[in-house]
């Protein structure tokens, strides 16, 4: 049945720019991907949703703050509610915590400066929708690209992050591209649903582009949505 | 209703921003420290009284102005 092909949206915002590679890594792994205006009232029907880099609404105010009240949003937001897979990647990220989908905050870098490299990260947790086709301890090579992705939570609220085992994903010693407390690249909700990440899997998805190793990320998400496909046929 | 709202880094949170900002002031020889870089937000706020204007205005900053995570703010409503 691995010819069931998940129907995943991507949602592009205005300032959005990493849609369309990340319907285009979707649909070579595997998946129906199509993208999505943020202006749609309501999702067609979607097996997961991909929140994709860039610079939403211009990072007015807050990276990803405005973005959050986007039409398109409200579903997604409700998509995650009722349980729906949801993924977001960088820009994608700061509008899941802005919007309180996710723990936490992205911050601007802690150098102030723009990175874009390759980075290594661990694999904290293979039991989520994300990560079930890397193993424990896993390290991936995957590009970021930001200036506002230093995540951060208050103590008490990275106590609890931490004590409930929400960080999937975190920079190998040494990488830290951003300063980011307790070194997180990546967190998941605690349904488990929704995830976060900084790296972006979309560009690594080929060795001939520096790395494949972002396609664990995200076959691992169309690993799940079949399944949910296939659980409702 | 005029108002302004001041949004600043909480106390004790890391401002990479105001670090550079405090290390520029001291290279042009300013004896400065504890520089904090925020943010200035002026409304008018279309309502009839000051008070209506600062509840208005609060709770624009718990939704949207400020996060509550890193960032404090303050209101000044003109008038009030």
């Amino acid at each position: 049945m691995s010819e069931v092909r998940p129907r995943i949206g991507v949602v592009t915002f205005p300032g959005s720019n990493d849609d369309r590679d990340a319907v285009w890594a979707l649909a070579a792994l595997g998946a129906d991907a199509k993208a999505v205006w943020h202006a749609e009232e309501s999702l067609p029907r979607l097996d997961a949703v991909v929140l994709p880099g860039g610079f939403s609404y211009g990072d007015y105010l807050r990276a990803g703050a405005i973005a959050r009240f986007s039409p398109a949003m409200r579903s997604v937001a409700e998509f995650a509610a009722e349980g729906g897979l949801v993924l977001g990647i960088c820009n994608g990220f700061q509008v899941l915590c802005e919007a309180g989908l996710l723990p936490g905050v992205l911050r601007p870098n802690r150098s102030l400066s723009f990175v874009c490299r390759d980075v290594r990260v661990t694999v904290e947790r293979t039991d989520t929708p994300f990560t079930s086709r890397c193993h424990p301890g896993q390290e991936l090579t995957i590009p970021v690209k930001h200036g506002d992705g230093c995540w951060f939570a208050p103590a008490d609220l990275l106590a609890e992050v931490e004590g409930d085992d929400l960080v999937v994903l975190r920079y190998a010693e040494g990488e830290n591209p951003n300063g980011s407390v307790a070194h997180v690249a990546g967190v998941v909700s605690r349904e488990g649903n929704v995830m976060g990440l900084m790296p972006h899997p979309e560009h690594a998805v080929d060795p001939l582009l520096g790395s494949g190793d972002g396609a664990l990320v995200l076959a691992s998400l169309i690993d799940a949505a079949r399944d949910r496909v296939l659980q409702t046929a | 209703m005029k108002a302004t709202v001041l949004v600043r880094p909480k106390t004790g949170i890391l401002d990479p921003q105001g670090s550079a900002v405090e290390g520029s002031l001291r290279q042009l020889g300013f004896p400065v420290g504890g520089a904090r870089v925020g943010r200035v937000i002026d409304l008018d706020v279309e309502v009839g009284s000051a008070d209506e204007a600062r509840s208005a205005v609060e709770r624009m900053c718990e939704q949207l102005l400020a996060n509550p995570l890193i960032e404090s703010y303050e209101i000044a409503v003109e008038g009030s």
